[in-house]
């Protein structure tokens, strides 16, 4: 075992462009693949031509909402940029200095106050079909951001104007009394008139008037509070069933190890057995002087040892920018050795089922890759059907199982460490079962 | 005197195929036997199974495969290693006493101390070979089995590598190679095997052979062709 772990390190201290491409391409793919989970999609550069008249408000009764607050939502959902003219607009789309135009028209003051026509603003794109797909995703996002804040800003005012007509006050409406007395006193000032009123039609009429006051009065409080809680009718409230929440930082960064690990771990231990077929010497090694298990452990212990190595460094040197649990280190141990033994595993009945180095390489790639991102596809994000599938595949292969072991030796997320690396271990034994039938035939 | 090795009812089948059929043979210790056929014959099976990279189908090897030094038709050798981690690494797989002891003596013997230093994949074919014959010595094995060695030598090479194998033999070390070249066998072999579609149609001295195939010349090559027209051997290929 020795002598051979001593032979492939030679092999690979001389083969320094396959080295570092077997470490710097997964990293490099890792860190991609990291960096685009840890962000959110970016706020897309909008042009804005707001063609209302400066200072345009809506009037609510008595108040005033500015049309600038619709402007001021919109702004806050997109990086914006302030043009005059839609010409100059549909001019900046054409030439992609902006991905998108929103044109707010001047007549939306009059059409938001009143009764029967809705209020437009138009959205100007270009480019291809992904970018409309993005530009309108993000663009609807932002505008319904904007609507909400201007409808709130809008029910608030429908809500003053209801609450000084309950309780009394100034509504300061053109043409309205200075001093209102309020819906809500009313009965009271009518039971004390009813009172010195001598029984008869009038005291009726004046009973009925009260009636209607009260209820009135009620309900036009209950209408206030209606109108307060449409602002945000549905509030969302999370419970999270398993585990604890993972920083989608944090988990970026066990996404990136792990990735790192499976190329590194699968494609060294892959070329390592493909290397002995083509190199003719293992039928050699193995006429008696090398057990065929030897063979296969001491390449998936070599592949599992650089893995090992490569992921501990990786968590190493992104810990100095993103807070990890250094406390958990024993943990990170455990799930970068048991992964890489489970990725050498897989990689050594590639290499063993494949006759040369190429073609090993080759299909370790291209079974790496789809696994990877066949493992990060979340529920519900595709159908039912083609989900099982994918959990049935990510089950068979270790990609999954170490992705979770890592995630919880440094997330303390769900699945636990032991059910993880047990899974792993498991599959570390069915694979290296695989790569020794698969040298069965070897000479 | 005794045999050092004995082949008895050898077969081998892949699947269908039938690669050995019953071959029977003993070679005595120093004896140097070639085996000769045409493709497809079966010689590099048999040479395979007495080294133990393969598994008969039935019949038995005398020799157990560690005792056999083999080196195979295409060289089985690292690259990326000098000639003499190449020696070192298979010296310290078959457990030899003192390795780098017995890569220096390899290296004297096959004429390579200066290249002792170079990577394989820098060396010639004929030097290549010449590590690959090496490596099947180095475990000094009473029996050598070497699988077309002189194929890729030039002449100077190969008669330095069939007086290096005669020098082996005379020491008591029994030799049996396959060729495709009967003027080799009948320069350098005591015995000549003939295999044909996975059959021993032949066992004997060279000259035997010439005899047997009734041409009445020298040449072992003509006879060696005469004697397989002749022969009614099966004709089911085989791999």
């Amino acid at each position: 075992m020795i002598s051979l772990l001593r032979k492939d390190l030679l092999i690979l201290r001389r083969s320094r462009l396959t080295v570092a491409l077997l470490v710097l391409y997964p990293v490099a793919i890792a860190l991609l693949i990291g960096f685009a989970l840890s962000r959110s999609p970016g706020k897309p550069h909008v042009a804005v031509v707001d063609e209302t008249p400066p200072g345009q408000t809506v009037q609510i009764g008595g108040r005033q909402v500015s049309v600038s607050a619709y402007v001021d939502g919109l702004f806050a959902g997109v990086q914006a940029s302030r043009v005059r003219t839609r010409a100059q607009a549909t001019a900046e789309v054409r030439s992609a200095k902006v991905i998108a135009a929103v044109v707010i028209p001047p007549d939306i003051v009059s059409k938001v106050s009143s009764d029967t026509l809705q209020a437009e603003v138009e959205v100007i794109y270009n480019g291809n079909a992904l970018e409309q797909s993005l530009v309108s995703s993000q663009l609807r996002s932002a505008l319904a951001e904007a609507n909400l804040g201007f409808s709130e800003q809008i029910q608030r005012a429908a809500a003053q104007v209801i609450a000084v007509l309950l309780h009394g006050g100034n509504l300061g409406a053109l043409g309205a009394p200075s001093s209102f007395v309020g819906l809500e006193h009313l009965p009271a000032v009518l039971e004390r008139v009813i009172a010195r009123t001598p029984p008869g039609r009038e005291r009726s009429s004046l009973e009925e008037v009260a009636g209607f006051a009260s209820f009135a009065a009620q309900n036009l409080g209950l209408s206030r509070r209606v109108l307060t809680s449409i602002g945000q009718p549905i509030k969302i409230r999370t419970t999270l069933l398993d585990g604890r929440r993972t920083p989608l930082d944090t988990f970026a960064v066990v996404v990136a190890v792990t990735i790192s690990m499976m190329f590194l771990a699968v494609l060294l231990a892959a070329g390592g057995v493909a290397l002995e077929r083509e190199e003719h010497a293992l039928a050699r090694l193995i006429r008696g002087l090398v057990p065929r298990e030897l063979l296969l452990a001491e390449k998936i212990l070599l592949s599992a040892a650089c893995a090992f190595a490569v992921g501990l460094a990786m968590l190493a040197g992104i810990g100095a920018f993103v807070p990890l649990d250094w406390s958990r280190i024993g943990q990170w141990l455990a799930a970068l050795a048991c992964g890489g033994l489970a990725f050498g595993a897989l990689g050594v009945a590639i290499g063993a089922l494949a006759r040369e180095v190429r073609a090993a390489s080759l299909l370790a790639f291209l079974l790496s890759l789809p696994l990877a991102f066949l493992a990060l596809v979340p529920a519900g994000a595709v159908g039912r059907g083609f989900y099982d599938a994918i959990g049935v595949i990510s089950f068979v292969f270790p990609f999954k199982a170490a992705l979770q072991a890592l995630d919880a030796a440094v997330n303390g997320a769900r699945p636990a460490l032991p059910g993880a690396v047990a899974h792993l271990l498991v599959l570390g034994v069915a694979f290296a079962a695989l790569g020794r039938l698969g040298l069965r035939r070897a000479s | 005197m005794s045999a050092a090795l004995r082949v008895e009812a050898l077969s081998k089948s892949y699947g269908e195929l039938q690669a050995l059929r019953d071959v029977s043979f003993e070679l005595a210790p120093g004896e140097l036997a070639a085996v000769l056929g045409p493709n497809g014959a079966g010689k590099t099976t048999l040479l395979s199974i007495l080294a133990g990279a393969q598994q008969a189908s039935s019949g038995s090897v005398s020799v157990p495969a560690r005792d056999v030094g083999w080196a195979p038709q295409q060289p089985a050798l690292y690259s990326k290693l000098t000639v003499a981690e190449n020696l070192e690494l298979f010296a310290r797989l078959e457990r030899v006493g003192d390795p780098r002891a017995s890569v220096a003596a390899m290296l004297a013997q096959s004429g390579l101390q200066e290249r002792a230093g170079e990577l394989l994949a820098n060396l010639s074919g004929g030097n290549r070979q010449r590590v690959n014959v090496a490596i099947a010595l180095i475990g000094d094995p009473p029996v050598l089995a070497l699988d077309e060695p002189s194929a890729s030598l030039d002449p100077a090479q190969r008669e330095r590598l069939w007086e290096f194998v005669a020098g082996l033999a005379r020491g008591g070390t029994t030799v049996i190679f396959s060729t495709h070249g009967p003027g080799e066998a009948q320069r350098h072999a005591d015995r000549v095997l003939v295999l044909d579609a996975g059959r021993l149609t032949f066992d004997g001295a060279p000259a035997a052979l010439i005899a047997a195939a009734g041409g009445g010349g020298q040449d072992l090559e003509r006879a060696l062709v005469c004697f397989l027209a002749a022969s009614e051997a099966p004709t089911d290929p085989v791999p």
